[in-house]
């Protein structure tokens, strides 16, 4: 799923500025499940708002909704009214979802209230891992599953590299952790495979056009189109 | 010859937090007792004619753990000076873990409240049994008395009631409190 994680109180609050009318506008997929921007998140940043507000002595008028997916027109409808009512939208949805509703509602004020990170899978319970890069182009079938675009560090479509130590990458997480080597995980699940012959190709260089490199992607389904 | 001037810095340092008390702040504290154990401790520490300060009003759960974040910041919002919540001892929650998730709710909240400006102290988690009636009126008293140091909730707002708006926040997971006439009066009231 796509994960977001919330930007800091002041950065929100220099976003909204001395905006009076504010609809925090939560998502209910991706971000709820990822405990970021669903109704309940969205919930409590309005009542930060109001706190704030009531501390610093403004009348503010601070509303909260969610649409089952901010990046769908569809959805975005049963909420319209609110967000024309509401002098700026603070967005908890991913970057699809704040982009959809500044674009459907244009010219309101649409500004986010997360930073999207990444395409993530839940590991446990609020822990979730980098699992796709939306590079365009999959190569997982033969690294054994493991996408070498976000899992190794360098992105290697020819791994590992020196700094492979004991199963570990020489990189660690943000949060100081240790990170799988890509390509020793590829390795060791190419020899259970009994295919250890797909880590002797050698691969040429990642076509980068068909991620977005190559400028912003369309995707058209002609037949799905409707007639 | 050092050890005089350390001490006498401590001196300094251990005065300085010391704020002056408005002897006219009542606090309003909002207290969400777990129905298992601190509801009962109240009870107790009632039966044993403890004294504790009537600053605190407390709303029944069936279990701290059904908590959430909201909660405590729709009583703050509201103008609660402070909010506590009261759960089993841990490891003796009668759903198993329910306490411990109110923990991290309540330190969750001391989070979001420090990027706010706010003094995090003014929410607290305390773990007792139904057989503390003693510690329930020592909490009851030292946490009133905390809050009476830090002052009023810049947030206080006329004319709203931190523990309807709680209650209200809670919809039907809080517990309905029969002792708590004046709770009954606040709803007859609001019906006309």
């Amino acid at each position: 799923m796509i994960t977001a994680e919330r930007k800091p109180f002041d950065e929100i609050i220099e976003l909204v500025g001395d905006k009076k009318k504010i609809l925090v506008a939560g998502c209910d997929t991706c971000v709820a499940i990822c405990l970021t921007g669903g109704e309940k998140e969205a919930e409590i940043l309005a009542s930060e708002l109001r706190i704030k507000a009531g501390q610093d002595g403004r009348a503010v008028e601070v509303e909260h909704t969610a649409a089952i997916r901010q990046c769908e027109w569809e959805y975005l409808d049963m909420i319209a009214e609110k967000v024309e009512a509401a002098d700026v939208v603070l967005s908890l949805a991913c970057g699809i979802g704040i982009q959809s509703m500044a674009e459907k509602f244009a010219p309101q004020i649409v500004v986010p209230a997360v930073n999207t990170n990444m395409l993530g899978m839940p590991q446990e319970h609020a822990v979730w891992l980098e699992r796709c890069g939306a590079c365009g182009e999959c190569v997982i079938g033969e690294t054994a599953g493991v996408c070498p675009v976000v899992r190794c560090s360098k992105s290697l479509m020819n791994g590992p590299c020196g700094g492979s130590h004991d199963g570990l990458c020489e990189v660690t997480t943000p949060q100081k952790e240790d990170i799988e080597c890509a390509w020793a995980l590829i390795w060791e699940r190419l020899k259970a495979q009994g295919r250890e012959e797909l880590m002797y190709v050698n691969r040429p260089p990642k076509n980068w056009s068909k991620s977005s490199s190559g400028g912003p992607r369309k995707m058209v389904r002609e037949e799905a189109k409707p007639v | 010859m050092a050890e005089p001037a350390v001490a006498a810095v401590e001196t300094v340092e251990a005065e300085a937090p010391k704020k002056v008390v408005d002897p006219d702040f009542e606090p309003e504290i909002i207290v969400f007792a777990c129905h298992y154990c601190a509801y009962a401790a109240a009870d107790l520490a009632g039966s044993m004619r403890l004294q504790y300060p009537s600053n605190i009003r407390m709303i029944k759960l069936p279990c701290t753990g059904k908590l959430e974040v909201i909660h405590l910041l729709r009583a703050i919002e509201a103008g609660a000076d402070g909010v506590y919540a009261a759960g089993c001892m841990e490891g003796e929650c009668h759903y198993l873990k329910g306490n411990l998730w109110a923990r991290k709710r309540v330190d969750h909240v001391k989070d979001l409240l420090a990027e706010l400006g706010i003094e995090p102290e003014r929410v607290e988690m305390f773990n007792m049994s139904s057989a503390m009636g003693v510690k329930f009126a020592e909490v009851a008293t030292e946490f009133t008395q905390r809050i009476k140091e830090l002052g009023p909730n810049p947030v206080r707002r006329e004319g709203v009631s931190p523990h309807a708006a709680a209650r209200e926040a809670l919809g039907g997971v809080a517990l309905p409190d029969e002792a708590d006439s004046s709770a009954a009066t606040v709803e007859e009231g609001s019906a006309e």
